[in-house]
């Protein structure tokens, strides 16, 4: 087995390293590197839009010189508007926080934590790299697209998306939407299946299922949800593609438009609505699980303390993502449904709150007498549980039918989701980066710039959304182009500038990252094994990067992953290798 | 302008360049190892967690200042309970919002790294994970209850004799129909949607236009295909073609005496019919009619006929039954179709949404209300409405004050103005304003109309704009 790892590492050629690598340490640098360009796009497409809405009809010199004929005489158009909204939300969700995240950590972790050599299909992996890549290029290109891209919003709701006749967004940009969403969700499958094969097949000598670090935990019921899901979606989109070119009526019914009676009759809506929500549930938990289970690590880590209630962590996973299926009808409550139907999903999401409460106190607990080193990886992962439950606690206001009547599709959803999908996922997704980013580039980032990043972007995180839901309160409709026609919000209109400023200081502040990101791949120190003093197996391995992880004999496992400071031990860290002490028990 | 962007990218890469420079010198000099953090460090962001903690308290205290009257009082019977739920709902959260960020935020600031100290190793705890899986579990359980409790209520069955309304959505405005003296809605189908019909109401005078209409849009274009210059080309080459042949097989088959007198009877018969059409051909080719299409355009105009055929079809069998005392196609006759929604206070209304074209959300934030339009599948909502426009005004000590229905799912351009005005009265001003409603069948109206061209397809355009349509259509 040694040698096999040694062969593989004289063998690879510049193309095979870099560009159609099988290993996943490599692939998942690609996801990395990939997201964070798409996360780019997205931050400044949010800017652009945060302008008009900041300070609407004034004339911005960069608008026209950026988009053209988009923002003539520098004021965005109101069809533009929406083609960047959409845009944006699809990136974030989709290309940064399920793509970006998942494909980042679940290739990086899985091999490293569990004690494998690689994924189980190195073939698979790299395949979902290249899937994945291809989808966000239709993606950006659909922005260039005659009529512009996709303007129906990240769910994409038909008839509107359906009808190249409702809006300039729905004729060829629309199109390139749902192929990308396909290629999107195909690159999703192939890694999805493989990281449960990997973490169910491929575990390393005595890691028991009782003794995976959470990371993995997280990383596999996140790859069951996609799989699960993810086909949903599939037929959601391949449904919506044969309605637009086909003139099947899956979705249409009884619709009359730019001045004729069209001859679709039968379909529902409500049905396309049905299928998304059942994956853009889950969805909401494949994008957070991820991040909980980063900060899971990184709290434990740095607080020098085992993770608190490691079971109870385990626990609250299993049922969240067990009740992330039955919960999807609390995005139609006022669809029409029917009033018991609805009663059934008010009770089912509530009850989402009671493992997510779990977990916030666990991690609470395990800060609890700690010895906490605030590395940026930290501070990020501490940001994460207040943002998880700061934005947790608006979902049971969401929750309520009764109450979602009154604030559904208002700033007050905008404000829930994006502190607590938004923040917190993106915060685990960026600790994530500090932390293991010795064990990607074998280099360190600076800490110091680790520190302004993270206090501007928590403080400018917060100055964004958090008074978005008192816009959302007072009735302020969300992908609105311009609320001047409603004298009625002008008092909280105040607000927008507001957050207008704290978006763009945020998003200024991301600058610090970048840089400290792209010079420490070249020029940062360079890392010592076990920067962390850490226990979980990736740590074991040389700082070189090696095809088949180990040079020798894999590692074999003995204990749980969270032996922070064991009174049975001097040093506050004990190695998952590291043999059970005569008559020491196992936590 | 490009030029100064592109100049200041530039310098922004130098700067970053030199930063990078300065950088690296400095942490040579600094020599310390990344991921060792100083005392002075964890110290500092302890410290920060506190000072991030004042401040982001301060900041949520001043918006529930400043901002935490976010509506005036309800204006509807079911908002009251909404709003105590409401209420309710906020002070739970609002008291676990403080209460476990304080918890994780003063941790942290306590908790920094000490060399000489030992994290207590507390793995779990039975017990305090059961205190906090019992009381979410009861606290949610109350919110439950409570939140199923007014929800039952707000969407329970309708009162006999509520006042029924209709609300339809198309981009980007609202209509209201009101039932009339018969109070049954009469028919309506998308299908004789007219300038003059928004609703697409269905009554006998409606199918006949309709139909003639559309039958009249089928000649013409029928007509346009039969005078296309290319088509009559072609047709003319092909009938050539075949004299041609016949010609052909005469010479060749000749001395085949049965088979020349055959041809001979049949010849007569279709090479006239032939050489009559090729005339026709000629002089309809040289008329003034003609025209020349492209091959994409051909095709769409067959399309067209195709869908006006099967919309003639649709509304051929639209069937004409009983609802209440009335038949359908009269109960809509004396309907009220109107673009200011008036609602008399103190009485129970029973919306009926309906869309057009796309979703839409008619949302009430006033009356906490609101309720998808979704075309093909009406919705429901009752509410009702119990302060007046003028005593509201009163209220927010506003002269201008109006409830409005807003659009609240993006339908497309001009969704954000999507929206009319409401107006609630009382009982007798609503019963004034009511008849000075027209109802849907008027004998001028309708002979005036007529001689407009009030063909389907010109819809959009001929629709008579209003004050909300000015800023809503699109170019
Ligand atoms: C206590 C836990 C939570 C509850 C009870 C809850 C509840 C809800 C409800 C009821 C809605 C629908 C609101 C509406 O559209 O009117 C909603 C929207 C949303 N939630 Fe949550 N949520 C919770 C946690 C989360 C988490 C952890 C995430 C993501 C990581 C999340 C992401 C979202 C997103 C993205 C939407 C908006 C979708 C859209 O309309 O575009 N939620 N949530
Ligand atoms: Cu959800
Ligand atoms: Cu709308």
């Amino acid at each position: 087995m040694a040698d096999h790892a040694q062969a593989h590492h004289h063998e690879e050629s510049f193309i095979s390293k870099y560009v159609f690598s099988m290993d996943h340490k490599m692939i998942s640098k690609q996801f990395l590197i990939t997201a964070i360009v798409m996360g780019i796009v997205a931050v400044m497409l949010s800017i652009l839009f945060r302008l008009q809405l900041g300070w609407p009809g004034e004339s911005f010199g960069i608008l026209e010189t950026l988009l053209g004929k988009w923002a003539p005489d520098g004021v965005l158009d109101r069809n533009a508007y929406l083609a960047l909204v959409t845009i944006h939300g699809t990136i974030m969700v989709f290309f940064v926080l399920t793509g970006g995240l998942s494909g980042t950590f679940s290739n990086l972790l899985i091999p490293l934590q569990i004690g494998a050599r690689d994924m189980a299909s190195g073939f698979l992996n790299m395949l979902s790299y290249w899937f994945f890549l291809l989808s966000s290029f239709i993606m950006l290109a659909s922005l260039f697209v005659e009529g512009g891209a996709a303007s129906g919003g990240w769910t994409v709701y038909p008839p509107l998306s359906a009808l190249p006749q409702a809006m300039p967004g729905s004729g060829t940009g629309m199109t390139m939407w749902l192929l990308s969403m396909v290629l999107f969700v195909v690159s999703s499958l192939l890694g999805g299946l493989n990281y449960v094969v990997t973490i169910i097949n491929l575990r390393a000598k005595g890691m028991k299922m009782t003794r995976l670090p959470l990371t993995i935990w997280a990383f596999l019921v996140t790859a069951i949800l996609g799989v699960l899901s993810f086909p949903v979606l599939v037929s959601a989109v391949v449904l919506l593609l044969m309605d637009r070119t086909a003139g099947t009526a899956f979705y249409l019914s009884e619709i009359h438009i730019a001045g004729e009676a069209l001859p679709v009759t039968g379909g529902s809506p409500i049905l396309y609505q049905h299928l998304f929500w059942f994956l853009g549930h889950p969805e909401v938990y494949i994008v957070l699980l991820p991040a909980l289970g980063i900060s899971s690590e990184i709290i434990s880590t740095n607080s020098r303390k085992p993770i608190f209630g490691y079971r109870a962590m385990i626990g609250s996973i299993l049922a969240i993502g067990f009740l992330s299926f039955i919960v999807w009808g609390h995005h139609m409550f006022v669809t029409g449904m029917d009033p018991f139907l609805g009663s059934v999903f008010v009770f089912t999401t509530l009850l989402i709150a009671i493992p997510s409460a779990v977990k916030a106190f666990n991690y609470i607990t395990t800060l609890w007498k700690g010895n906490i080193k605030f590395t940026p990886a930290m501070l990020f992962s501490v940001g994460l549980v207040s943002t998880f439950v700061t934005g947790g606690l608006t979902g049971i206001i969401l929750a309520d039918s009764a109450l979602d009547v009154n604030v559904h599709d208002t700033y007050f959803v905008v404000a829930h989701f994006h502190i607590v999908m938004g923040m917190s996922a993106i915060f685990g997704m960026l600790g994530g980066i500090y932390h293991w980013f010795p064990k990607m580039f074998g280099r360190m980032m600076s800490t110091k710039l680790g520190y302004a990043h993270f206090w501007l972007t928590i403080v400018c995180g917060y100055g964004v959304f958090f008074p978005m839901h008192f816009v959302g309160m007072a009735g302020a409709p969300r992908r609105y182009y311009d609320y001047s026609n409603f004298p009625f919000l002008d008092w909280v209109m105040d607000l927008n500038p507001i957050i207008s400023t704290f978006a763009i200081i945020g998003g200024a502040a991301q600058l610090l990252f970048l840089f400290n990101f792209f010079y420490s791949i070249f020029r940062g120190q360079e890392a010592v094994q076990n920067p962390w003093k850490s226990n979980t197996l990736e740590w074991t391995t040389p700082v070189e990067r090696i095809h088949g992880n180990w040079p020798g004999e894999l590692p074999v496992v003995h204990r749980w992953a969270y032996d922070y400071s064991n009174p049975n031990y001097d040093e506050d860290f004990v190695p998952q290798t590291t043999p059970l002490k005569a008559g020491e028990e196992e936590h | 302008m490009k030029i100064l962007i592109i100049l200041v990218i530039a310098v922004g890469i130098a700067a970053l360049l030199q930063l990078g420079r300065v950088y690296d010198l400095t942490a040579k000099l600094r020599k310390t190892r990344e991921e060792e953090i100083s005392f002075a460090d964890n110290k500092m962001n302890a410290m920060l967690w506190l000072v991030f903690m004042v401040l982001f308290y301060a900041g949520v205290i001043y918006l529930f200042i400043e901002y935490g009257d976010y509506l005036p009082v309800s204006a509807s019977e079911h908002g009251v309970g909404v709003d105590t739920l409401m209420s309710f709902n906020m002070i739970i959260i609002t008291i676990v919002f403080f209460a476990v960020n304080t918890l994780l935020f003063y941790f942290s600031a306590k908790y920094y790294y000490k060399k000489d100290r030992k994290a207590k190793f507390f793995p779990h705890d039975n017990r305090l994970e059961l205190v906090w899986t019992v009381v979410p579990s009861l606290v949610l359980a109350i919110v439950i209850i409570y939140g199923l409790q007014t929800w039952n209520a707000m969407t329970g069955e309708v009162e006999d004799g509520a006042l029924r309304v209709e609300i339809y959505s198309k981009q980007f405005d609202w209509t209201a129909r009101y039932a009339g003296t018969d109070s049954e809605f009469g028919l309506s189908s998308y299908n004789l949607i007219t300038p003059t019909n928004p609703l697409g109401i269905v009554t006998d005078d409606g199918i006949e236009e309709v139909t003639a209409e559309i039958e009249g849009q089928v000649d013409k274009l029928k007509m346009e295909l039969a005078y296309e210059r290319g088509l009559l080309a072609a047709e003319k080459e092909e009938l050539e073609h075949q004299l041609h042949e016949a010609d052909h097989h005469g010479h060749d088959h000749g001395d085949h005496e049965h088979a020349e007198g055959d041809d001979h009877h049949g010849n007569d018969a279709w090479k006239d019919v032939n050489m009559n059409r090729i005339a026709e051909i000629e002089e309809m080719m040289e008329s003034d009619k003609a025209t020349v299409l492209t091959e994409a355009a051909i095709e769409a105009k067959r399309e067209k006929i195709y869908r006006l055929e099967l919309q003639l079809q649709r509304i051929l069998g639209l069937d004409n039954n009983t609802i209440g005392d009335v038949m359908e196609w009269e109960a809509g006759l004396d309907d009220q179709v109107v673009r200011e929604l008036h609602l008399p206070v103190g009485q129970e209304v029973e919306f009926i949404f309906r869309s057009r074209d796309v979703i839409h959300s008619a949302y009430m934030p006033h009356f906490r209300a609101q309720m998808n339009c979704v075309p093909g599948v009406p919705t429901r909502f009752k509410m009702t409405p119990t302060i007046t426009t003028d005593s509201m005004r009163m209220i927010t000590d506003n002269e201008e004050f109006d409830y409005l229905l807003l659009c609240n799912k993006v339908c497309g351009a001009a969704h954000f103005n999507m929206q009319m005005k409401v107006v609630v009265q009382s009982e007798e001003q609503y019963k004034t304003w009511l008849e000075q409603q027209k109802t849907f069948y008027v004998d001028e109206s309708k002979e005036n109309n007529e001689s407009e061209d009030v063909s389907p397809a010109d819809d959009n355009v001929a629709e008579p704009a209003d004050a909300g349509d000015q800023t809503a259509t699109i170019d």
